[in-house]
């Protein structure tokens, strides 16, 4: 049986759990309003370039560039794998690596050998551990503030990588951040680039107008320049969405985790009152007992 | 207010200028064009350079753009640029340092891949440019 010392360290052990998860919890809060607004201050430029690239791919028509083009006969897959560096944010990694593991399970499945860009330690380490080839790493960049050269240059190596025929098909597995307590593993194909959709123009522009844009040098050709970037702009998207998500599942699996070690700290203490009292009853019962023998 | 088109200069990381503006200069790859209100809707990509503008004021702006698009309409301008800092925000100290190393760089590479090759003189511009603007002796 536990004595009431054993107890009384459990508690201090707890308090001391509690004092670094309530920490943690906090930390993680208010990176996630960095990552939200760096969200946010995307926003204007994605919207602009989306409606932009929308025109663009109507106006060059089915002039085929061969990043638009579908690859007949998939021989090799490459898979974008965001992750974050770090743990203790409950099935936040999991989550992700389970969504990776079945797009492989399935190119697999075709026998169509899959090769992978790790952003972020977890990934990366998930990656290693099945033996799968890399291409690309980068760590220390998720969960921090994502700057857009790097996704730039990830993407860069991407579109090579692609127009290299090293891969057919470009896939990334990314966490959409919905709301602080909802994050979904998604996968999106990144290359060939999907059919692109035209977005409607922000209120007040001139609707009307857009078809007979001039261009300069011609809309092939912007559109050509676009497209890699286009990758960039998705990839740059992904790595904000997950980042920010990271945060958000780290805060609530914090605030479980301190909400655990509070109903803990309740029930030891309980328990230790407990022994307490039957200690001190034990005690009194034993001095009675002997004043009682005394008197005979 | 009559006569001015609103100017926007956006990046990934921010919006670095909303205004209205009675003029704007930009460097297109094709050439520099200039943009009064009710420009002909317009699409073309951007060289590394500056984008000027007159504020409804008459004081003259000047912004470094890192290469992009930009898009115009009768009454505005959307500059998407990859990178974009207003003349007063240049970090002088940076932009003398890139330009060191990709002079370093572009020296010690002569067979080198063409890739690497465009990338350091595409750093090399950008820091000249930067430095270009930053030292124009005008009020901005």
């Amino acid at each position: 049986m536990a004595t009431l010392k054993d107890v009384k360290n459990k508690i201090k052990a707890v308090r001391k759990t509690r004092q670094i998860t309530k920490a943690m919890n906090m930390v993680a809060a208010s990176k996630l309003r960095g990552a939200q607004e760096r969200m946010e201050s995307f926003r204007p430029y994605a919207r602009k370039f989306a409606e932009v690239l929308g025109h663009l791919a109507a106006r060059a028509g089915e002039e085929a560039h061969p990043l638009l083009t579908p690859r007949e006969g998939i021989r090799a897959a490459h898979l974008v794998l965001c992750t974050s560096d770090r743990g203790l944010c409950g099935g936040f990694n999991t989550n992700l690596i389970e969504k990776a593991e079945s797009f492989l399970k399935e190119k697999k499945a075709a026998g169509i050998p899959c090769s992978f860009t790790a952003f972020g330690r977890k990934g990366r380490n998930w990656c290693r551990k099945i033996g799968a080839e890399i291409a690309g790493e980068y760590l220390g960049i998720m969960g921090t503030m994502v700057k857009f050269g790097e996704a730039q240059e990830a993407a860069r190596l991407l579109v090579q990588g692609y127009l290299e025929e090293r891969y057919d098909e470009v896939w990334i597995v990314y966490a959409e951040f919905l709301t602080v307590a909802r994050q979904v593993p998604v996968l999106r194909p990144l290359l060939p680039v999907p059919p692109i959709e035209q977005v409607a123009p922000e209120p007040g522009g001139y609707e009307g107008w857009l078809p007979e844009h001039l261009c300069e040098p011609s809309a092939a050709a912007l559109l050509g320049e676009m497209l890699p970037r286009n990758v960039s702009v998705q990839l740059y998207r992904a790595l904000l969405e997950t980042s920010a998500s990271e945060h958000a599942a780290r805060m609530l699996a914090m605030d479980n985790a301190t909400k655990a070690c509070n109903d803990m700290i309740h029930n030891l203490t309980l328990a230790y009152n407990k022994a307490r009292q039957a200690a001190i009853t034990a005690e009194l019962m034993d001095i009675v007992g002997g004043a009682e023998a005394l008197k005979g | 207010m009559a006569g001015t088109i609103k100017l926007e200069i956006v990046t990934p990381e921010r919006v670095v200028v909303s205004e209205q503006a009675q003029i704007v200069m930009a460097p297109g790859t094709l050439g520099e064009f200039g943009v009064l209100i009710g420009h002909t809707p317009f699409l073309t990509s951007l060289q590394i350079g500056a984008v000027r503008y007159v504020d409804p004021q008459g004081g003259e702006h000047f912004t470094f753009v890192g290469g992009g698009f930009a898009e115009v309409l009768p009454d505005r301008v959307t500059i998407l640029a990859e990178s974009a800092e207003r003349r007063r925000d240049i970090d002088v100290e940076r932009a003398r340092a890139s330009l060191e190393r990709a002079q370093k760089r572009l020296a010690e590479m002569r067979s080198r891949e063409a890739v690497d090759f465009a990338r350091a003189q595409a750093a090399l511009q950008r820091a000249l440019t930067r430095l270009k603007i930053a030292e124009k002796n005008r009020p901005q």
